[in-house]
């Protein structure tokens, strides 16, 4: 069980979100980062979905009335375990009355906290997901308060030790980020100037940015007639122009039907980082086709899979690969260190490699190049 | 039968668009086309979401690709032969309602406002049943279609901060209810014991879009009862087939 001491700014429960009941008008809900939370999950050997806490800008402090592998996630936020300083991206192991305090994020705007076995809330509407602005899931159906207790549910077994994710797969959070994108569904009802402003300006986080939408600031994108459209479906990612020609991307709590034209859609991959941008931090639209888009994903999933596989044997290979996508030329596939600490254990001649491409394990033997 | 238009919306949506405009024969389809691929697709696609005039199928691209399941879709529509004549297929939910007084503040105005008297007014909203075009702006929200327009009324001008749950309402030319307490600014014409959305139920929603509802005019005496009756989970919702009623 896990008690509130101090609950941050905004933390609340989350999982995958409830997307079976969107043409009901019930908004998805769920991780704004799923890269992050997702990883917190895999290393304290849940599944993807497990309900973890998400907690905005600053942290909270936290106790574990029992022992539990723990991880935390996303934003840059300071961590220390019982006074003493603790490492993100990392499972760890806590002990029962261990107290977690987890501080402001100094990049990134979200963490998450995992629990082996995952927070356990009544599902409602198939998910654990908190969606406040209606009260529904989550923990009561809002954020957390100090002497909250939050159920845990039963962990896996896990002989394994403890793992850290690879340097490599930590993503920085900087106050400007490349997003890329798909134009569409409603991109030639925008000038090419229009259009043109999207791709090619800076914009910047309004102050009105929160889990249901991000708007944005900048060029004015132009539309050929007017904003408006016989509404129909929206989804995370999705950009909304309104007459203000002032971009809207849609987030996780947003509606399900909106009114004004979609110019394009964040793909899926990197809605997390929109997710981790806060008011102030500027954003540039890169276009990106759907195979690109696709391949992303595999990439993402990949990990996920790799993760999963080292957090089951408690252990990271010394030499962290960078997971091709199966359509990447076999000569382009490149292996990097994951911390140049561990450089010299790469050179030990005839270390075997386990790869993992696209579902496939491939066995490789390292050789000194000569 | 018209064209289907095919656009993204992600790697993992795509919007199957049959037109462009606000009409019942179009919307129609929307819902037959929803069902079928649903029914046929069911395994391949995540959800499918159906709005006025187009649907959004939600899908993974790393287990079916974007051009098949482009195929699949155009293959079903052009199979079903999906015309204007395709029942959409729902039901129709009737809704209990008590028009006027606390529950209804606004329902002299409408009156007034088309000068008729207010037990006119609640017959013409009860005459007929309204399609839901699509659900939205918050959960179980239905936008229906079909109100006359002898009973249109334009928005309050200043939106109410809190309106109850099951509130029954016009805006301009369109009629509504609402699932849950929210702002809004409706003319209230009257309220349903109902509750059309209930998250802790297994079936959370009354209706979905595509059904057809059926405002039907209670007293006092009888709000009571069907109040009592649904808080115990006692209440069961008049349902009928579309079939069944003649329009």
């Amino acid at each position: 069980m896990i008690r509130v001491i101090q609950p941050g700014l905004l933390t609340t429960v989350q999982d995958e979100g409830r997307g079976n009941y969107l043409a009901f008008g019930m908004p998805r809900a769920g991780f704004m980062d799923r890269y992050a939370a997702r990883m917190a999950n895999l290393l304290c050997g849940n599944p993807l979905a497990a309900a973890v806490l998400e907690m905005t800008i600053i942290g909270g402090s936290y106790c574990f009335e029992s022992a539990a592998r723990i991880a935390v996630c996303g934003a840059a936020m300071p961590l220390q375990l019982n006074g003493e300083s603790t490492a993100a991206w990392s499972a760890v192991e806590v002990s029962a009355g261990d107290v977690l305090e987890i501080g402001a994020a100094t990049t990134g705007c979200r963490a998450y906290l995992a629990v082996a076995g995952g927070l356990e809330v009544p599902l409602v509407m198939g998910s654990r997901s908190t969606y406040y602005r209606a009260g529904i899931g989550g923990f009561s159906g809002r954020a957390l308060k100090s002497g909250d207790q939050l159920f845990c549910g039963v962990p896996g077994p896990f002989a394994a030790a403890p793992i850290q994710l690879p340097a490599d797969w930590i993503p920085e959070y900087p106050s400007q980020v490349d997003i890329r994108v798909m134009t569409g569904p409603q991109a030639e009802l925008f000038s090419s100037a229009g259009l043109n402003a999207l791709l090619t300006s800076v914009y910047t986080v309004s102050n009105e940015a929160d889990r249901m939408g991000y708007r944005l600031e900048g060029e004015k994108i132009e539309h050929l007639t007017g904003p408006d459209i016989v509404s129909d479906a929206l989804t995370p990612g999705a950009i909304q122009v309104p007459g203000s020609g002032q971009p809207i991307v849609m987030m996780v709590d947003c509606g399900t039907t909106g009114g004004y034209a979609k110019i394009a859609t964040v793909i899926g991959p990197d809605l997390a980082k929109v997710a981790q941008t806060k008011p102030q931090d500027s954003l540039r639209f890169v276009s990106c086709s759907d195979q690109e888009a696709v391949q992303a994903l595999q990439q993402e999933m990949d990990r996920y899979r790799q993760v999963a596989e080292w957090a089951a044997c408690g252990e990271v290979p010394a030499v962290a690969v960078n997971v091709a996508s199966p359509e990447m030329p076999r000569e382009v596939l490149q292996l990097q260190t994951q911390n140049p600490a561990m450089l010299p254990a790469t050179r030990q001649v005839g270390r075997k490699l386990r790869l993992h491409i696209a579902g496939k394990s491939y066995e490789v033997e390292i050789e000194e190049v000569k | 039968m018209q064209k289907l238009a095919f656009f993204s919306q992600g790697e993992s949506g795509l919007v199957v668009e049959l037109a462009d405009k606000i009409d019942l024969a179009v919307n129609t389809m929307v819902h037959a086309l929803s069902r079928l691929i649903l029914a046929e697709l069911g395994g391949l696609v995540d959800t499918v979401v159906p709005t006025y005039r187009s649907l959004l199928v939600i899908f993974d691209p790393l287990q079916i690709n974007r051009e098949t399941l482009q195929e699949k879709i155009a293959h079903i529509y052009q199979q079903a032969r999906i015309d204007v004549a395709t029942p959409a297929g729902g039901k129709i939910v009737v809704i209990p309602v008590l028009y006027g007084g606390e529950f209804g503040p606004d329902l002299e105005f409408v009156a007034r406002h088309n000068n008729l008297t207010t037990e006119e007014v609640i017959a013409i909203h009860t005459a007929v049943s309204y399609r839901i075009f699509m659900m939205g702006f918050t959960p179980g929200f239905p936008y229906l279609g079909g109100m006359s327009e002898r009973i249109a009324a334009p928005r309050l001008t200043t939106p109410r901060k809190e309106i109850p749950a099951g509130s029954v309402g016009i805006a301009g030319m369109q009629t509504g209810l609402y699932p849950q307490k929210s702002p809004g600014g409706w003319q209230l014409i009257g309220r349903t014991p109902l509750k059309v959305f209930d998250p802790d139920s297994a079936e959370p929603f009354l209706y979905q879009a595509g059904d057809l509802l059926r405002f039907n005019a209670i007293t006092e005496v009888e709000y009571a009862r069907i109040e009592r009756a649904v808080s115990r989970g006692e209440y069961l919702p008049q349902i009928r087939n579309q079939a069944e009623v003649v329009q």
